[in-house]
Parts: C-alpha cells; sequence; structure tokens
C-alpha cells in the first residue's frame, strides 16, 4: 500500500514536472518535483523507503530525459537515504528545519549529479552556484508548504466532518 | 674632244656623252637621291617613332581601359553567378516542415527539453532542426510513434555552428543550461559589437544555414585568443506552443561556400 503510494507520488511529480516546468522554470530558477517527493517520503517513511523511492524516482526520472540513466537515480539514491536518517535522527516538525533539510538536500542532489557528470566527463557546469541556490529555495518553499498542506488538509476534513455531525444533533 | 664623244655611240647605242652624263649624273642622283632618301628615311622614322610611341601609349590605355572593363564583367559575371546560386539556395531553402504541439517539458531542471506531439508516425527523425518564428529552438533526440524529445538550444549538451551576420566571424554556440548561450571559438581578431545577430552557419548537419540564433549580449576578452561572447536567443523558450519540425536533411556544408551574404 504504502509503495503503490510512493510510486503515485513520483508519478504525480513528474507528470506535474514535465507539464508545469516547461512554463514555471526560466533560467536558473526551476523546481524539481521529484526530488520533494523523495525527500517528503524519506522524512516521513525513513531511510530504507527514502532510498528505494530515491532510486526509483531517479530512475524514472533518467529514463524520462536525456541524462545517462543511473545518474540520477543514484543521486535520488543518496539524497533520500541521508534524508531518511535525518528524518529518523532529529525532530524535523517545524517548517525551518524542513526548509533546511530541503535545501541542503537539494545541493547534496546537485553535488552528486553534477560531480558525477564532471568525474565521468560527460558534461561541465561552469559555476552554478545561483542555479542551485535557487533550486534549493525554491524545492524548500515547496516542500515546506506540501508538508503544511499534508498535515492540514486531514485535520480540515475531520473539522468538517465534526462540524456537520454537531449540526445533526 | 667632248663634241666627237657626243657624236660616237656607245656599245649600247646611247652615244658615250650622254651615257657618261647620264651615268655620272644618275650617280649623283642617286647620291643625292640615297642622301635625301636617308634624311627623309631618319625624319620619318623618327616622326615614326614618336607616333608609334603615342600610337602605344594610347594603346596601353585603351588596354588598361579594356582590362577595366574584362575585370567590370568579369565581376558582373561573378556577382550574377552569385546571384544564381542564391537563386538556388533559396529554392533548395523551401523547407518541408511539420508544426507540432508541445506536450511536455524536461523531467529534470538540469535538462532543457521538451517533449511534442509528432513523432517518426510523421517522419520526424532523430537529428532534426526544430525551428520557431523567432529563430533556432533545438533538434530532435528522441523520436517515437506519436510523439519526440526536443533538445532545447539552451541545454548544455547543446551545439550548433554558428556566425556573427555583420562580421561572419564563425563560431560554435553552446547552451549554458540557463537562459543563455555562449558563442565560442571566436577569434579576438574579429570586431564583435553587443546587439550583433547570431545565426546558424549550417556546418553542423543539423539547422538550416541563415536562421536566427540569437543577439550578442556581451563580449568579453578571454585571454585565450577567443572572445567570451553571450549571446540572448530569440526564442524565448517559456512562451513556446507551437514549433515546426525541418524535415528536409540539412547536409553539412562548409560555411564560406556559396554566396557571400
Amino acid at each position: 500500500m504504502k509503495a503503490a503510494g510512493v510510486i503515485l507520488a513520483v508519478a504525480a511529480a513528474l507528470t506535474l514536472q514535465t507539464t508545469l516546468a516547461h512554463y514555471l522554470a526560466r533560467g536558473s530558477v526551476a523546481v524539481d518535483l521529484v526530488l520533494v517527493v523523495v525527500v517528503y517520503v524519506a522524512l516521513t517513511s525513513g531511510p530504507a523507503v527514502g532510498l528505494l523511492s530515491g532510486t526509483v524516482a531517479g530512475l524514472a526520472q533518467d529514463a524520462l530525459s536525456t541524462s545517462i540513466i543511473g545518474i540520477g537515480g543514484l543521486a535520488k539514491t543518496i539524497v533520500g537515504f541521508l534524508a531518511g536518517i535525518i528524518g529518523t535522527q532529529f525532530i524535523v516538525a517545524q517548517p525551518l528545519p524542513r526548509f533546511v533539510v530541503f535545501f541542503a538536500a537539494t545541493v547534496l542532489h546537485a553535488v552528486v549529479f553534477m560531480g558525477l557528470y564532471v568525474v565521468l566527463d560527460l558534461r561541465h557546469f561552469g559555476t552554478p552556484y545561483a542555479a542551485v541556490a535557487g533550486q534549493g529555495i525554491t524545492n524548500a518553499v515547496v516542500g515546506v508548504v506540501a508538508f503544511q498542506l499534508a498535515e492540514l488538509l486531514p485535520g480540515a476534513v475531520e473539522r468538517r466532518r465534526a462540524d456537520k455531525h454537531r449540526v445533526r444533533r | 674632244m667632248l663634241l666627237i664623244s657626243a657624236q660616237v655611240n656607245s656599245k649600247t647605242g646611247v652615244p658615250i656623252l650622254e651615257a657618261v652624263t647620264f651615268g655620272v649624273f644618275s650617280e649623283v642622283q642617286r647620291g643625292v637621291s640615297g642622301g635625301l632618301s636617308g634624311v627623309l628615311h631618319v625624319w620619318n622614322g623618327y616622326v615614326g617613332l614618336r607616333h608609334v610611341r603615342q600610337e602605344n601609349d594610347d594603346l596601353k590605355r585603351r588596354l588598361a581601359a579594356s582590362e577595366i572593363t574584362v575585370q567590370e564583367q568579369r565581376a558582373l559575371a561573378d556577382r550574377a553567378r552569385g546571384l544564381a546560386q542564391l537563386l538556388e539556395l533559396r529554392d533548395r531553402l523551401t523547407l518541408r516542415t511539420a508544426a507540432a504541439e508541445i506536450i511536455g517539458a524536461a523531467a529534470a531542471p538540469d535538462f532543457r527539453t521538451l517533449t511534442i506531439d509528432k513523432g517518426t508516425g510523421s517522419g520526424v527523425r532523430s537529428n532534426m532542426a526544430v525551428i520557431a518564428p523567432a529563430g533556432i529552438v533545438g533538434r530532435i533526440v528522441v523520436p517515437s510513434a506519436r510523439s519526440a524529445k526536443v533538445q532545447l538550444l539552451i541545454d548544455r549538451n547543446a551545439a550548433a555552428g554558428a556566425l556573427i551576420e555583420r562580421t561572419r566571424a564563425q563560431g560554435v554556440v553552446v547552451g549554458a543550461g540557463d537562459d543563455r548561450l555562449r558563442m565560442e571559438y571566436v577569434s579576438e581578431a574579429f570586431d564583435i559589437v553587443v546587439g550583433d545577430v547570431v545565426m546558424t552557419s549550417g556546418i553542423d548537419g543539423i539547422y538550416p544555414k541563415g536562421f536566427v540564433i540569437g543577439h550578442v549580449e556581451s563580449v568579453e576578452r578571454s585571454g585565450g585568443g577567443y572572445k567570451r561572447i553571450t549571446v540572448r536567443p530569440a526564442v524565448d523558450f517559456s512562451s513556446l506552443e507551437e514549433v515546426l519540425v525541418v524535415l528536409t536533411p540539412m547536409p553539412a556544408r562548409d560555411a564560406t561556400q556559396g554566396v557571400s551574404e
């Protein structure tokens, strides 16, 4: 059940990424919704699920882009695993820690992803500090908002049900 | 003596006096005639030399004028030949294209790709150029039956043969990963200013020659013999909705070939 949820979340992120990113992504300000989902799953489900979701999501993303299949998968696997460890070892329940985790995960993902490309002499990225920082902030904002919505929505449904029940009485 | 000689005929039947007189006179005449003819010959030769010299100068002037005329004619012929080639090129540039709608973007933000709704079923193949009314968009990298992936020119792995329209300086335009392009391998000897139009050179065998890539945004000296040129793409990649896939195959060619546009 949880695996299906993770796969659905990754598929939804990929769909949103490929449909909305075209209009949202301009220059260095870009969002990686798949990475956001991986970090979210890792923070909420632990390192093992984070690792697996990172592997699946990264490989799917590699297959859909023009990259070498496996580089994005490896980067997201590492990020998912480490984010899962952080989620289990530290209390990441407030927006600021979550923001930091999402930002750090984006930076780590960029380091691993670009580092592998540079080590393999496949691509050169110049000095992408601004691009990585911009993407990290965007990912962090989207991740924090996703957490807030996920935490607020179930409560809102319960409150609505409770209100309806109170009116009937 | 004189009277007797005048009465006696010579062997030829001519009187001896008349023959001797004529003989002597004839020699005088010969001498005088020779002298006069010599003088006249020298005189006529000098005057004639002067005339030939003038005529030679005149002929030289006419020859020079003729050579200029020949060169002008040759230039006109070359121009006519160039115009013919231009017409032929224009005919060849009547590209067969297929309109396609953009149905998706890149799955990862590190790659600049688009997905279009035309694939191999519509004749789309790998490495076909994709253009928009504003200029070059990219090339087909992954065609499927009903869709195709387009690598945008701003992708880090993308490149295109390019030249500066004003100075004909050639180079290679490569994607920078953001919304700008870099033009590399342009010698510092070329005069390139901000605003110069960057066009495709056609040497890559993918993009048709003469299509706009963008405009020079900044020019710096890199110190390695090449300029560091930043190009602003003519196409706004974030607002693209439809593109044209160039179905006509583009043979790789020398950018200096054909007309010096």
